[in-house]
């Protein structure tokens, strides 16, 4: 495992810092709120088409060296540092794994290249209570001759309400809760029976219910086997929840510098609030959470490239700990403002909401604390 | 030796391997025992007799510390041969030959900032163990205000002459010698403070254990009353003292954290998440029955992995030229979080078990869990307190201002 980037993912990394910077400022997140875009920013993503942020771990031709997803972890970090709103993680990163994992040949030639090109947008439609609970899918596909009838109703779908493709994890045997009976779906967004209701969400990037009601897909949309979508879904999760600390450590590092800066300008008493031992204490705290937890993230992005057997251990343990990371920061990112903290004009409010959206995605930190537990035998 | 590429550095393991297969003794293959553990110095006792040729002979090559220049006794391998003879030793579960002041703190600043005689004169002697160090900085009136200190030193023209008391000295009733902070100028206060070497021997030192509360004396009050010392001990220049303390204190944190204090604790000491499902017991899936204690466990294992890859980051990093400043405040922070946690966790998984003090009907580790419990609460305030460190990253590394 390395823990010090390639020239080429250093380079990519400098790239997505300075397109953040200048381009998508948390500004720009306020902007789209205010016009009611609900974070759907179509010319955002031309921009990251041309620079190429699409196709970071797809190959250009078969077997040929990709950035990795240490590469992409750079981009999501980047725009967590900002708050943008993009569809990297669900087009970039979910949608690119689970067919690079599962996918049929025509199906890796069909959308792989879209994907690569920003062309086509994807949203994994998967949870459907309240808690992030994988194999909880009462979603019914059944077998319906030249194919699969669906019916049933995603929750909270990230991107959901402008994605073009959804993967829909829907039960193809067995009962809610069994790890064995899930099949993964290709369902285009205008399919007959299809319902997209967008959500207005805290962190102003939207979502979206999807309900699907007799909803004919084809054989040729099946990811993988079918029943045994578990064991696509389970590595794309594991990579979708690293993708989200990356993403979450950058939220968390600039919210903590926006907090350091603050405490090196505000004066009160005559003094820099930054030079009472009170605050630089929860500051010095906070900075060693954020190192130990760009460790465990750049471990976790790294293991995944090199097929390393304890990912999901590290998935969790990035999970759990950008979770935390983020929460602690967001919130004394408010506190040690002070009233502006709790103005909508200055930025820390941004970084609370979207921390909480962050940190209730693919398993909350209590959802990763157990299954770290359980995966070392306690 | 300068191996500059692969094939050569391979040849180097090959040698290291046949050698350390001749040389290193069957019992210095097993798991460290409590009582064998080697401090080496002019009085040192060897319970097994394999200790101490294991430590003649790593002495000898200078590979008790690999890396120091030959011309001193030392190794004088290159970083990459050095790592080569890590994992050398890895690969045959070596047990380090010494445990010494003198290789992790004392040494490396001598090094960097003592004279040519005096290197010739000290190094070889750490790394052949015959010297043992104690380290004289800590004061009853200058502990987290180190540079507040009092032992004064006077010129008295063919020799230095200390008055003073040293405290929380490290097993200065075991060290033959000491390497002492010392007032040379009362009108400044850094700029005040002389590093200096003597002799335990000398006339006029004395050595007082102090009992803690885990039952154990690892420290001493030490007193100074006038104390001769030869000019030519003096470390670096004259009220130079402070620069050279600071750099030492970063290797004692850095040789702290990278043991975690010792992290696993010892030899026959299970993990809390091991003590919680023997004592508390198990539900169906294997899950701790006590969930709240279950999750704290986790969250401390979280804790521990998070920190030995940070060491393992910032290694690297280091490596690559990329090093992050101060990190040794940071990891000393971390290291005494996650053993004081590791030891409250412990203590509170193996309940009353966990509460005996000595004699029959207590397990023997358990009995051992308890006086580390107890001797981990110093974690947070030797070596710099866990306060002092996060001063330290708050002014050094986020670059907040001092209080006016």
């Amino acid at each position: 495992m390395s823990f010090v980037l390639t020239e080429d993912q250093d380079m990519l990394r400098e790239t997505a810092m300075a397109f953040v910077r200048g381009e998508l400022p948390v500004s720009h997140l306020r902007a789209l709120r205010d016009k009611g875009a609900n974070g759907d920013d179509a010319a955002t993503r031309k921009k990251l088409a041309e620079l190429g942020f699409f196709g970071v771990i797809i190959p250009d031709e078969p077997g040929a060296e990709t950035f990795g997803l240490v590469g992409l972890g750079q981009i999501l970090e980047a725009q967590g540092r900002t708050l943008a709103a993009t569809p990297l993680l669900q087009t970039a990163l979910i949608a690119a794994s689970a067919l690079q994992l599962g996918g049929t040949p025509a199906q890796k030639a069909e959308w792989l290249p879209k994907i690569a090109a920003g062309e086509t947008t994807f949203a994994l439609a998967l949870d459907e209570s309240a808690h992030f609970s994988p194999y909880t899918i009462a979603t019914e596909a059944e077998r319906d001759g030249q194919g699969f009838t669906l019916n049933g109703l995603k929750k909270f779908v990230p991107d959901g309400h402008y994605a073009d493709v959804f993967i829909v994890a829907a039960r193809t045997f067995g009962e809610a809760g069994d790890r064995h009976g899930i099949s993964l779906f290709l369902v285009p967004s205008t399919a007959k029976g299809v319902t997209v209701t967008a959500l207005k969400t805290v962190d102003s990037h939207g979502a979206a219910h999807i309900s699907l009601e007799d909803v004919h897909v084809p054989d040729a949309s099946l990811i993988g086997p079918a029943d045994q979508g578990a064991d696509i879904l389970d590595p794309v999760i594991d990579r979708a929840a690293i993708g989200m600390s990356a993403e979450m450590l950058g939220s968390a590092q600039a919210a903590f510098d926006m907090t350091l800066d603050y405490l090196n300008n505000r004066k009160q008493f005559g003094q820099l609030i930054g030079s009472f031992q009170a605050l630089q204490h929860r500051a010095a705290k906070m900075f060693v959470e954020l190192e130990m937890t760009r460790s465990c993230v750049a471990a976790a992005l790294g293991a995944v490239d090199v097929g390393k057997a304890d990912v999901a251990e590290l998935a969790s343990l990035a999970k759990a700990k950008a979770g935390e990371l983020v929460h602690l920061v967001s919130n004394e990112c408010v506190q040690m403002h002070g009233g502006i903290g709790m103005t909508d004009a200055a930025e820390p409010g941004f970084y609370m909401k979207r921390a909480r959206v962050q940190e209730a995605l693919y398993g909350s930190a209590s959802w990763h604390r157990d299954r770290f537990a359980r995966l070392n035998g306690f | 030796m300068a191996y500059d590429n692969a094939e050569q550095l391979e040849e180097f393991r090959v040698e290291t391997r046949k050698w350390l297969e001749e040389n290193c003794p069957p019992s210095m293959r097993t798991p460290m025992a409590d009582d064998e553990v080697v401090w080496g110095g002019r009085n040192a006792t060897f319970k097994n007799p394999e200790s101490k040729l294991w430590l003649d002979r790593m002495g000898e090559k200078g590979w008790t510390s690999p890396e120091w220049p030959k011309e001193y006794g030392g190794g004088g391998l290159s970083r990459a041969e050095a790592r080569v003879l890590e994992q050398e030793l890895r690969r045959i579960k070596a047990r380090p030959p010494l445990f010494s002041f003198g290789l992790w703190m004392f040494g490396p600043a001598l090094l960097e900032f003592g004279n040519h005689e005096q290197k010739l004169r000290f190094i070889p002697d750490i790394l052949k163990g015959k010297t043992r160090w104690c380290q004289g900085y800590s004061e009853p009136g200058a502990g987290s205000d180190l540079a507040g200190l009092q032992t004064r030193c006077e010129d008295k023209g063919d020799h230095y002459l200390i008055n003073g008391q040293k405290v929380w000295t490290s097993y200065a009733d075991k060290a033959d010698w000491i390497f002492c902070l010392v007032r040379t100028d009362t009108s400044a206060k850094h700029e005040g403070i002389s590093f200096i070497l003597f002799d335990m021997k000398s006339p006029g030192v004395e050595a007082r254990p102090i009992q803690l509360i885990s039952g154990e004396s690892p420290f001493c009050e030490t007193f100074f009353t006038d104390v001769k010392v030869p000019k030519d001990q003096l470390v670096g220049r004259l009220n130079g003292g402070w620069e050279i303390a600071k750099r030492l204190l970063q290797f004692e944190r850095s040789s702290i954290s990278a043991g975690g204090f010792g992290g696993t604790g010892g030899s026959g000491i299970l993990g809390p998440e091991d003590y919680a499902k023997q004592h508390i017991g198990t539900d169906e899936a294997g899950r701790i029955l006590d969930g709240d204690l279950r999750g704290r466990i986790t969250d401390h294992r979280m804790y521990a992995k998070a920190f030995s890859l940070t060491v393992q980051r910032q290694t690297e990093q280091a490596k690559a030229g990329q090093a992050v400043g101060h990190t040794a405040s940071i990891l000393k922070y971390g290291a005494a979080k996650m053993n004081q946690d590791r030891h409250e966790l412990l203590i509170e998984a193996l309940g009353t078990e966990g509460l005996g003090w000595e004699g029959e009907g207590f397990d023997k580790n358990a009995k051992k869990v308890t006086r580390q419990w107890l001797r981990s609460k110093g974690n947070s305030i030797e070596g710099g307190t866990s306060e002092i460190n996060l001063n330290v990253i708050a002014k050094r590394v986020l670059g907040l201002k001092e209080h006016q």
